[in-house]
């Protein structure tokens, strides 16, 4: 067993693996209680998992613990709470943008992501920075007037 | 495990006063917290039975109502929606009412969340149990409030409802409470759920569909810390006490298996169905004789419509955990009814129903029967042989292979036109599979040997391939299938999408051979005026500008601009949905965008706009997905659509403008609104492509490679 130190939403963590090819999503899922990732397919292909290592969009499916170590990482909980949602947050709430919600984590922080690169994206922008994120219930339309709303653009 | 924690408590009541109604308050001594806890049906206490205002209604010491229903959210915002309806008729504000859904333990029976009844059927029954208590708060005398019952009270199909001119709460876009909890990762799902000493499981399925395990080397994954395989017959499975550990495991378990069932193939698969054998053929409409109609008619038209295997492809595989013991069974899952399960798992393991109980919990999207039966099971089955409590959850391709399909439809349509272009004749055939009785078998109890029901169902395939125009003579005829390829099961409004597409692309050709507008065909053939307002609002907001039977639209850019409308009402007696769309088809590649889509909606009482129109938009998108994107494919031994790169759906840079007028009838019935606006996407698709390029699309998914057959073809 190694332990594997990082930042972890604001604080510092450690959790210990067996294998340090065991990815990242994991880890955090059961190991230190972050449930907002989700398992969605561990191919990289959907975005539920998705978390911000270093600020950036990451796959946590994708990620080896190792890969992660001496990281600043944020899961969607990091960010706000039900009760004081940050804005992204709060523009999914206003813009009730969730049906089952199970893609809602990787679509809040790909949008983090599209946001801190580029903090008045177009519409089209927005499209192409949350392609690679699948919702199947098909929330897009509300998913992208929450982004748009979240930039401080009038929706 | 202890059970303690349900011991029933009748005895607390309290006479409150709270906005002016007079409130009878008793608790059985359960929340929604003991959901967390195992424990059979039995020790609870609490009414379930559906004739009961106990059963749907608990008043608690400070006046708030909890509402029990065994209709689930399947993410749809049936939460919100109930609690309304409950609201509204007890005259209380929505925050002062809560939800426990499909616990079997603490919930009514009231069928499987599905064909849109979570609100018809589920809702409509609240509503009832809380007139009925309302009622009998207005009755209390001083000697009633002294006896120490709670409601003994028999649900009254009569209680008065209020009338909907004073609806306060019933109409209003109330927000989710789901929605706050899912933007901030608070929301637990199945996936997330844990219980002390629960294992992580994993299930090894066979290659090819039906296979013999033959041999099993576990040397391959010795390496693998504190992990053991399961084996009953063919069914393999491992647990760990570690999730990644279990999922190495399963991946890296060497396990040689026999050969399965020979599949026909999903290519030419629609030439298959047509010669499949038949079990019996059914006359769903005869009406008038469209034999001698169409014998007599000015013009004949015939054509064939294809609607492949789709997947429900959740977002998140299937998931369920479960623990066995002390003779009981409790499992915590996010099928979309629970009761049915409860009795479906009694029933193979062998408990008793009321040692049994199924626990719902948010999963990932299901939109009708996906794995979610079949995680339970193998749940339950790894619970059972380890001796713990077992999480357990497919794998990306084990959901996308496996879970069970909404299956494959063919539809022939011919018509006969008067000398006016009026319908004189319309015949239907349709090839769907059989029905048989009982539940759908699920996958590791047959792998383990184990009897169970071997039934199949697919929903009501057979409706809505008859127009809603008028038409004098028409006959449909469904051809049940002995024998379907993949296992069926209802997918988000079964049979119906491929009907309608069928239905009104079809009426898109009876238009153009008449030389008449597509709307104004449509409407010269109906009477309904809630039909002719969907349509003509549909017109207004789309734009639509009518033309005779078109020319393909110029060419600019290598793209063709066209222009297509659809309109159904929903299983003949349901809401009434009209459509327009505007596509772009690039005529080198194929390729279709759909650049915008107007929908009106007539769903009669609407208990809360925002909701509703986050269904009606998502039903719009997904069903664009499955239209122009979704085909599962398989070859002779196993389905080959195993990822979201195998069964690619719509993403983002193609999401079109959606514009959704809801009509609102407060006065009406109110109708289910969960897969209505699902029906008219395919027709209003295939005629937009038509009015630009002149081609029609008759088999879908709508793929670049098909569209520019077709174009090839015209």
């Amino acid at each position: 067993m190694a332990t594997y130190k990082f930042q972890l939403n604001g604080r510092a963590a450690s959790a210990e693996s067996w294998d340090p090819a065991q990815p990242l999503l994991y880890v955090l899922r059961n190991e230190l209680g972050q449930h907002g990732p989700k398992f969605g397919c561990g191919l990289g292909q959907c975005g539920a998992c998705t978390v911000l290592i270093d600020g950036k969009a990451t796959r946590s499916c994708l990620t080896p613990v190792r890969q992660a170590a001496g990281k600043t990482i944020t899961t969607i909980e990091g960010l706000g709470t039900p009760e004081k949602p940050d804005a992204v947050q709060a523009a999914f709430i206003a813009e009730q943008a969730a049906q089952c919600g199970y893609c809602t984590n990787g679509m809040v922080m790909t949008a983090k992501s599209l946001l801190a690169q580029n903090s008045k994206p177009t519409l089209e922008q927005v499209k192409q920075g949350m392609a690679g994120n699948l919702c199947r219930c098909g929330t897009h339309t509300r998913i992208l007037r929450a982004v748009m709303r979240a930039s401080g653009a009038a929706v | 495990m202890t059970t303690s924690t349900f011991s029933p408590n009748f005895s607390r009541r309290d006479l409150l006063k709270t906005g002016g109604t007079v409130i009878v308050s008793f608790a059985f001594g359960v929340r929604g917290a003991a959901q967390t806890a195992s424990g059979p049906d039995a020790t609870l206490g609490k009414p379930t039975d559906t004739t009961e205002v106990d059963s749907f209604l608990v008043v608690h010491a400070d006046g708030s109502v909890m509402v029990y229903t065994g209709k689930v959210d399947l993410g749809t915002g049936l939460r919100i929606a109930i609690r309304q309806m409950a609201a509204e008729e007890l005259e209380l504000p929505v925050e002062r009412v809560s939800l426990v859904e499909g616990d079997t333990a603490l919930t009514p029976d009231q069928g499987s969340t599905g064909g849109s009844t979570g609100l018809t059927q589920g809702g409509v029954q609240v509503r009832r149990a809380a007139a009925t208590a309302r009622e009998a708060f207005r009755k209390l005398t001083p000697a009633d409030l002294a006896s120490g019952k709670h409601f003994d009270l028999k649900v009254d199909p009569k209680a008065p409802l209020k009338d909907p001119k004073t609806y306060r709460v019933v109409g209003q876009p109330a927000l989710r409470p789901d929605v706050p909890l899912k933007a901030t990762g608070r929301n637990t799902y199945v996936q997330d759920f844990s219980t002390p000493g629960m294992l992580h499981g994993r299930v090894i399925h066979p290659p090819a569909v039906g296979a013999k395990l033959l041999s099993v080397d576990e040397a391959t994954i010795r390496a693998i810390p504190d992990v053991r395989v399961v084996r009953i017959k063919n069914f393999l499975g491992v647990v760990a006490k570690d999730e990644w550990a279990a999922i190495r495991a399963a991946r890296e378990l060497k396990a040689t298996w026999g050969e399965g069932r020979t599949l026909p193939g999903s290519d030419g698969l629609d030439g298959y169905v047509r010669k499949g054998a038949v079990d019996r053929d059914e006359a769903v409409i005869n009406r008038g004789n469209s034999a001698t109609a169409m014998a007599g008619a000015a013009k004949t038209l015939a054509a064939s419509y294809y609607w492949p295997n789709q997947s429900h492809g959740s977002l998140g595989p299937s998931c369920a955990v479960a623990d066995v013991r002390d003779g009981s069974l409790t499992v915590w899952s996010s099928a979309q009814a629970p009761h049915n399960l409860r009795a479906n798992l009694s029933k193979i393991f062998g408990v008793p129903a009321a040692k049994v109980r199924v626990v719902y919990m948010d999963g990932a999207g299901c939109y009708g029967g996906n794995g979610n039966d079949d995680a339970a099971a193998d749940a339950v089955l790894l619970s059972k042989a380890s001796g713990a409590p077992v999480r357990l959850q497919w794998m990306r391709q084990d959901e996308h292979a496996l879970d069970p399909k909404g299956p494959q439809q063919l539809l022939d349509l011919r018509a006969g036109l008067d000398a006016q272009g009026n319908i004189a004749a319309w015949e239907a055939e349709m090839w769907v599979p059989m029905n048989k009785p009982g539940t759908r078998p699920l996958l590791s109890v047959d792998a383990a040997g184990m009897a169970q029901d071997h039934g199949q169902g697919a929903g009501l395939m057979t409706q809505n391939a008859d127009p809603p125009y008028t038409a004098p003579n028409v006959r449909v005829v469904a051809h049940h299938l002995k024998d379907t390829p993949l296992r069926p099961s209802n997918l988000r409004a079964p049979g119906k999408i491929a009907n309608v597409f069928g239905v009104e692309a079809f009426t898109d050709e009876l238009a153009a051979a008449a030389g008449v507008d597509p709307v104004a065909y449509r409407l010269r053939g109906l009477k309904d005026q809630r039909a002719i307002d969907v349509i003509q609002r549909t017109s207004e907001m789309f734009g639509w500008k009518p033309r005779p039977a078109s020319a393909p639209r110029p060419v600019q850019g290598g793209v063709q601009v066209g222009y297509g409308f659809a309109y159904a009402r929903y299983k003949q007696a349901e809401n009434y949905v009209a459509m327009a769309m505007e596509v772009a088809v690039n005529r080198a590649t194929g390729k279709v965008t759909v650049r915008r889509v107007a929908c009106a909606h007539d769903c009669g009482l609407i208990v809360n706009p925002n909701a509703l129109r986050n269904q009606v938009e998502g039903l719009i998108v997904q069903t664009l997905s499955r239209t122009l994107h979704e085909e599962v494919k398989f070859d002779r031994t196993r389905v080959t659509s195993v990822d979201w790169a195998t069964y690619p759906i719509l993403r983002f840079p193609d999401v079109p403008a959606i514009e959704v007028a809801l009509i609102s009838r407060p006065e009406l019935p109110l109708y289910g609104a969960g897969e209505a606006a699902a029906v008219t996407v395919p027709g209003a698709l295939a005629n937009a492509i038509f009015d630009a390029t002149g081609a029609r699309v008759r088999t879908a998914p709508f793929t670049p490679d098909r569209v520019k057959a077709a174009l090839v073809a015209d």
